[in-house]
């Protein structure tokens, strides 16, 4: 059922109109844009940080940006991949800030930041487990939620945003604020980097597979 | 060939076309390299494995609850505000009449003496005798509609009242347009019918699109209570009688509105 609300109906009203009625001065349109779009933004923030809190925080910010920025909102554009842009714009800052914070709490013995980008794996607990115990899929997704924290906001960006939500290089390279190449290159570091996070698991599992395929 | 280099595989799975072929032919011939993109698809498949809590069904209405307060007014002006899609196709159509009543007013060829001006403003006010006819008749559709509809022999829990509020919605700001030129044209008369027309109007639109049928009843007996719809009518009856009127007997028209104030 359509649900009603302050004479809005969120099933019946288009992004487009809820958008000219918000800049119309009708504050409650928008959130019709809100009540549609969360989820989705929801799903890319928990991705890039790896908890509820954090992406709860994400969704309100970029929402609230939105609305801001509604004015600069290009009619030809899609409402929700703008605001998902807006929350991967903030992720990534916020993501970044919070590196550079712990970089500066970290003892001087650590590497720099630049080095920790090229072996962030030097941070996972527990690099190299038995296959065996990869095997068990809460174990495995647990694994891979720490190799994700283990990448750079970056990388963690372009994987989250290529792989989940099948964006185009172009798109995450606009978030990157960078260039198609670079945010191509950014995509595969992340999938290197995971890969040997996880490599004991992958190679066991990838190995049987291509027997299989072979005989 | 050499063995296909990771980022090649990479690249091949990415579905870029440079080279494609050939790492198809080579994959299809070399169990290492096979196994090597296996390896790589593994990574992607594991990251599948990666839990997102689900938010619930309502969690945009928290996510609302809690930034609304947050959400500075907006500040517009009143002719911003008019643009606005569903308001732009409401005000299109009866803003379309007003300026066909004026165009046809400015047109009209004079024909003796002072009389053009006469004629022109018969001419202009016809067509908004017809304009606001039309209006007050799809106005009293909704409405008999809605007073009409039987919702205690449906067996329903909710009643989808969507298409009437839609339209009700298109007729208020139609409605406001009419009763402004009401009031500059002095018919009192005809403003008091549209504005009661507007409140009732307003309540439609401003109902939920499903309502149960307490609510279905309280708005059918809101619709009674005002009378409107014999009002309607009557206005009716009298602009048909008024454009009827015209076109045996133009002299009178000019006393029309005076006319209707009095009765």
């Amino acid at each position: 059922m359509a649900e009603a609300f302050g004479g809005y109906d969120a099933g019946g009203i288009t992004d487009a109109d809820a958008i000219a009625r918000t800049l119309g001065g009708e504050r409650e349109a928008y959130r019709v844009l809100v009540e549609r779009h969360s989820n989705y933004v929801y799903r890319l923030a928990y991705r890039m940080t790896g908890n509820s809190h954090d992406a709860e925080e994400i969704v309100q910010e970029a929402f609230l940006r939105g609305y801001q920025k509604l004015q600069q909102f290009a009619g030809n554009a899609n409402f929700g991949t703008w605001v998902y842009r807006i929350a991967a714009n903030y992720a990534i800052d916020r993501l970044r800030q919070r590196k550079n914070d712990e970089s500066r709490r970290e003892s001087p013995s650590k590497p720099a930041e630049g080095e920790l980008e090229v072996d962030p794996l030097s941070r996972l607990k527990d690099p190299a487990p038995s296959p065996e115990r990869l095997a068990n899929s809460a174990q495995l997704a647990e694994k891979m939620k720490e190799a994700l924290q283990a990448l750079t906001p970056a990388e963690r960006t372009a994987i989250v945003m290529r792989h989940w939500d099948g964006c185009a290089i172009e798109e995450i390279a606009a978030v990157l604020k960078s260039n198609s190449s670079a945010a191509k290159n950014t995509v595969f570091r992340a999938v290197q980097k995971l890969r040997l996070a996880l490599k004991p698991f992958a190679e066991h599992r990838g190995a049987a597979k291509a027997v299989g395929n072979e005989s | 060939m050499n063995h296909t280099s990771e980022e090649e595989l990479f690249a091949y799975r990415e579905g870029e076309m440079k080279g494609r072929e050939a790492i198809a032919a080579h994959l299809h011939e070399c169990t290492e390299c096979r196994a090597e993109f296996a390896r790589i698809e593994e990574v992607f498949q594991a990251l599948n494995t990666m839990p997102v809590p689900d938010p619930g069904e309502e969690y945009g209405t928290k996510v609302w609850r809690q930034i609304a307060d947050r959400l500075p007014e907006r500040r517009v002006s009143r002719w911003q505000g008019l643009f606005v899609p569903r308001r732009l196709l409401a005000l299109g159509a009866a803003a379309a009449l007003l300026a066909l009543a004026f165009w046809v007013g400015r047109i009209s060829k004079p024909t003796t003496g002072g009389g053009d001006i006469a004629d022109a403003g018969k001419v202009r006010e016809r067509v908004l005798v017809v304009a606001v006819g039309e209006h007050l008749g799809k106005s009293e559709m909704v409405l008999m509609e809605l007073s009409n509809a039987q919702p205690a022999d449906s067996g329903k829990k909710l009643i989808n009242i969507s298409t009437e509020q839609k339209r009700a919605e298109n007729l208020v700001e139609e409605n406001r347009l009419y009763r402004q030129t009401a009031v500059s044209s002095g018919d009192n008369a005809m403003v008091s019918t549209l504005d009661e027309l507007e409140r009732v109007l307003l309540d439609v639109a401003n109902s939920p699109d499903e309502v149960t049928p307490a609510q279905f009843e309280t708005i059918q007996k809101r619709i009674a209570a005002q009378g409107i719809l014999l009002k309607v009518r009557v206005v009716q009856q009298e602009l048909r009688a008024e454009s009827e009127g015209r076109k045996t007997a133009p002299a009178q028209d000019n006393l029309t509105p005076k006319a209707r104030n009095k009765a």
